[in-house]
Order: structure tokens, then sequence, then C-alpha cells
């Protein structure tokens, strides 16, 4: 695929910033089972 | 379809707007009241889970229904910017967002809370996205009344998660908003019907006609006033929530009453109106169930029944 350096900056962004979403929300549901885990033994 | 942008990756934010955040809001708000104003404990780790599920499922139901509609949203000016018109996302990207948020939200609402509200979010996801989406809004102008029931789902679902149970209270909360449906969005209709009728879905004020849509909101909100105050009279809330219940649902009767006996002036005309009961209903539902919440904590634990 040829791209511009434009679009290809483009690309990078938007990958680097998709990664970043996705990171956070995987990182949020390791947090969010571990509370649940630890709430559901407690009941 | 291709041009460059449609080769670039979707930016994260147009997964964010799938998820029609503003249609969000006021089912996470209706669902935490049902979570609040439950009898019983639930571990606020479970309950915020609850909520969570709630509007992952919502999200995933608004994301598949964008996926269905992108030819129809593309054709009406207040649906025209979302991401899938704008060639902002591939079709594919959002039907497998959407799968996969609504597969989530119920597996995660069994596993964490219970399996009767999985049950019956699942059931409220496939109700919005396949019954109410793909099946009755192109054939019926009563797909409002009928898939309104998707957007009733969310307090009963919230009640379900604290108790475990099928009762009498919450199938009621999911009356009442199965009731404000109609004239919440035939208000709403009324004003944006042009853009219905080119598209061909058989909204009622286009099929029935203006005049019989004004008389059925007012039927509706004559129905709902009563509705309103049952929770009360059966011992289910306490006076908090019944009075404020029927002053809240006396204003909305009241709003549709120049709306049910008015006919459009012309084409120029501004719709005042409709304009104002559509703003009052989405502030009727709001107070609604921020009174039931209070109610519960002011007169301590409502019965189960």
């Amino acid at each position: 695929m040829n791209m511009s350096p434009d679009d290809r900056a483009e690309l990078k962004r938007r990958q680097r910033s998709r990664n970043i979403a996705l990171g956070l929300i995987l990182a949020g549901f390791v947090a969010l089972f571990y509370f649940i885990t630890i709430a559901r033994m407690g009941g | 379809m291709t041009t460059t942008t449609t080769q670039l990756p979707a930016e994260w934010r147009d997964f964010f707007a799938l998820t029609k955040p503003r249609v969000m809001s006021l089912v996470v708000f209706t669902g935490a009241c049902g979570l609040l104003a439950a009898p019983g404990t639930i571990h606020p780790v479970i309950g915020f889970t609850a909520v969570l599920c709630i509007a992952m499922g919502a999200g995933g139901a608004g994301a598949l229904n964008q996926w269905w509609e992108a030819d129809i949203d593309a054709r009406m000016k207040r649906t025209a910017a979302r991401p899938l018109p704008q060639g902002k996302m591939d079709p594919v990207s959002a039907r497998d967002f959407g799968f996969g948020l609504s597969a989530a939200s119920a597996l995660l609402m069994g596993l964490a809370v219970n399996w009767l509200a999985a049950a019956f979010l699942a059931l409220s996801i496939v109700y919005y996205a396949v019954i109410y989406t793909i099946w009755l809004k192109p054939r019926t102008p009563q797909n409002i009344v009928i898939g309104g029931a998707a957007g009733a789902f969310p307090p009963l679902i919230g009640w379900i998660a604290v108790t475990g149970e099928g009762t009498l209270m919450p199938i009621l909360l999911f009356a009442i908003i199965f009731m404000w449906t109609p004239p919440h969005f035939w208000a709403l209709a009324l004003f944006v019907q042009t853009d219905y009728a080119k598209v061909g879905i058989p909204m009622m004020p286009v099929v029935a006609g203006e005049e019989s849509t004004r008389r059925q909101i007012l039927a509706y909100c004559a129905l709902l006033l009563p509705l309103s105050a049952v929770p009360w009279w059966i011992g289910g809330t306490g006076p908090v929530y019944g009075i404020s219940a029927l002053a809240l649902s006396a204003a909305f009767l009241a709003l549709s009453l120049p709306v049910a006996f008015r006919r459009r002036a012309g084409e120029e005309d501004a719709m005042k109106p409709e304009k104002r009961l559509f703003a009052y209903s989405v502030l009727y539902l709001f107070a609604l169930f921020a009174m039931l919440v209070a109610d519960h904590f002011i007169w301590g634990q409502g019965i189960s029944s």
C-alpha cells in the first residue's frame, strides 16, 4: 500500500491512540476482575 | 469507498460514538436507580459491575443498531454525522465491536452478579438490536411502542441484580418507562418527521397523521399518571416517591395538552409545545427515578413486593 508521509504519520498516530485506549480498558478490567473476585470470596 | 480516510483505522472516539453515549447516560442512570432502590444489599464492587454491564450492553446494542442502519442514518440530518455514514469506520469493525461488547456484557453480568440479571440483559440487547431495529422499526408505526420496551429494561435489570428474583416492583418500573417512551419519542418525531418520511421509516406522524399522533401522546400521558403512582399504592415505596410521581406526571400530562389540541401552523411553525414536551420528558424520567432512590433512603428498605 502506497502512502504519503502525512498518511503514514496519521496512521501511526491513530494506532498509538487506539492502543493506549485498549491498554487502559484492559488494565481496568484486570483491576475490576481482581476486586470482583475479592468481593465474591468475601460473600 | 476507497478514499484514503477509509483505509486508515477508525479512532477510538469513533467506537465510543457507536455506543450512543447520550442514550447511555439515561440507561446508566435508570439502571443505577433500579439497583439503589431495590431492597437488600449488594457489594459496591458488584453493584458497580452490574451498572457497567448495563452500560456495555446498551453500548453494544447501540453499535449493532448503527451498523444495521448506516444507510438510513446517512440520509437523515440528525444521524448523518455518525461514524459509519461519515466513512470513518468500516462496517465490519462496527459489527464486531457491537457483538463483542454485547456478549461480554451478558457474560460478565452472569459471572459477577447473577444469571437472571444476565438473562434479562441479553434479552434487552436482542430486543433492541433484532426485534426493534431489524424487524419492527421499518415495518410498523407501533415501532416506538413495542421497541420502547428495550429502553425499559435497565431499571428492571438493576433491581434484579440486587434481589436475584423477578417481583412486581421491577416490572412496574419497566411498565413506567414503557408508557413514557411513546409520548417522549413522538414529541421528537413531530418536529423531525420530514427526515423519517424521507428514509421510509413508518413513524406514527407519517403513517397515522399528526392529529392521531397528538391524541395518542395525550393518551399515554394520561395512562402514565396513575401508573407512575402504583409503586406507592402497593406499598413498594413511601409517599416521597408517590407524591413526586403524581406531581411530575401531572405536569407531563399538562404539557401534553397543548400538543394534543393544536395543529401545525404551516411549514414555518416553530413547534415550541412539542419541543417543550420532549425536553420535559427527559427531565421527567431523571426526576422520577431520582425520587425513587431518595424515597428508598428516606423511608429505609421498601418491601420487596
